[in-house]
């Protein structure tokens, strides 16, 4: 039943990371990310990790691939037309580091030691357990990761205000009474 | 009859070199930006199967970190890719090469 699962959840991944990077439509991109991430989150629970399961499907498909519909939607207009490709070279020896390095990984986890794995106790990687170790041995990294979520916050409302206009506008505003005219 | 970790590994590594090869083939910056996704998710499955191999908690605290910080760079590096749209008009990284010599 497991081997059943398991291998749905890896055709569904592999084919939806190959619909990443080979499709030319980028919604469709954004929606086979969407297929890797739903199939990787049934290989967690597979793998008793039913807390990051659950994240994975409430940050990752919740709050990442809406991100990257909405800018998709956003730049919609001109998202198709590409220049044409100066580098003809790269894309062949692209390919050829690629597969060489699968080559390489596949080989270590070939010979690597496979250890019998025993049975996971029932409360392995539940929310409760996870929280524990985040609130005691991981508190200081727990909030570290709230002041990095803060200044990423800030940086993409510095990054994405127009800086040059709206400085234009406020001088503008300063100087001339309410409701002058403004592009 | 249980899954052996390899396999879970044999899967984080081909999703981890789709992600490469998207990252050295494609030109599409949002594509690129998706393909680091792509990396990103095959190390958390290795994660999580070495964190159910070795009973380690631990292992599951780093997804949760690696996804804090996805997150994170999602929304810093979407804020970039629309500001580059709207000074060149492009998503092409090729056609960003503002530091060629």
């Amino acid at each position: 039943m497991e081997v059943v699962i398991f291998t749905f959840a890896a055709i569904a991944s592999v084919a939806g990371g190959v619909g990443v990077i080979g499709s030319r439509l980028p919604v469709r991109n954004a929606l086979s990310l969407l297929l890797v991430l739903g199939s990787l989150a049934v290989t967690y629970l597979l793998l008793a990790a039913q807390f990051v399961a659950v994240l994975q499907v409430i940050v990752y498909a919740g709050a990442i691939v809406v991100l990257f519909l909405f800018v998709i939607m956003l730049l919609h207009k001109q998202l198709g037309e590409m220049s044409p490709d100066r580098l003809r070279w790269q894309g062949p020896v692209g390919l050829v580091l690629a597969a060489a390095f699968l080559t390489l990984i596949l080989l270590t986890i070939r010979f690597g030691v496979a250890a019998p794995t025993a049975p996971a106790p029932a409360e392995f990687g539940t929310a409760e357990s996870v929280g524990r170790a985040l609130f005691t041995a991981f508190v200081l990294p727990f909030e570290v990761a709230s002041v990095i979520l803060l200044v990423g916050i800030i940086a993409a409302v510095v990054i994405g205000r127009p800086a040059a206009q709206t400085a234009a506008a406020a001088g503008r505003s300063a100087a001339t009474p309410v409701g002058g005219s403004r592009r | 009859m249980t899954v052996p970790i390899s396999a879970y590994l044999a899967l984080s590594a081909l999703l981890f070199v789709l992600g490469i090869t998207g990252v050295l083939l494609r030109r599409n910056a949002l594509v690129v930006f998706m393909s680091i996704e792509l990396m990103l998710n095959a190390v958390n499955l290795t994660f999580v199967a070495f964190a159910r191999q070795l009973l380690a908690i631990e292992g599951q605290l780093a997804v949760f970190f690696v996804v804090l910080v996805a997150a994170v760079e999602v929304v810093v590096g979407l804020a970039i890719i629309i500001a580059i749209f709207r000074a060149r008009d492009t998503v092409d990284i090729d056609d960003v090469d503002l530091l060629r010599g």
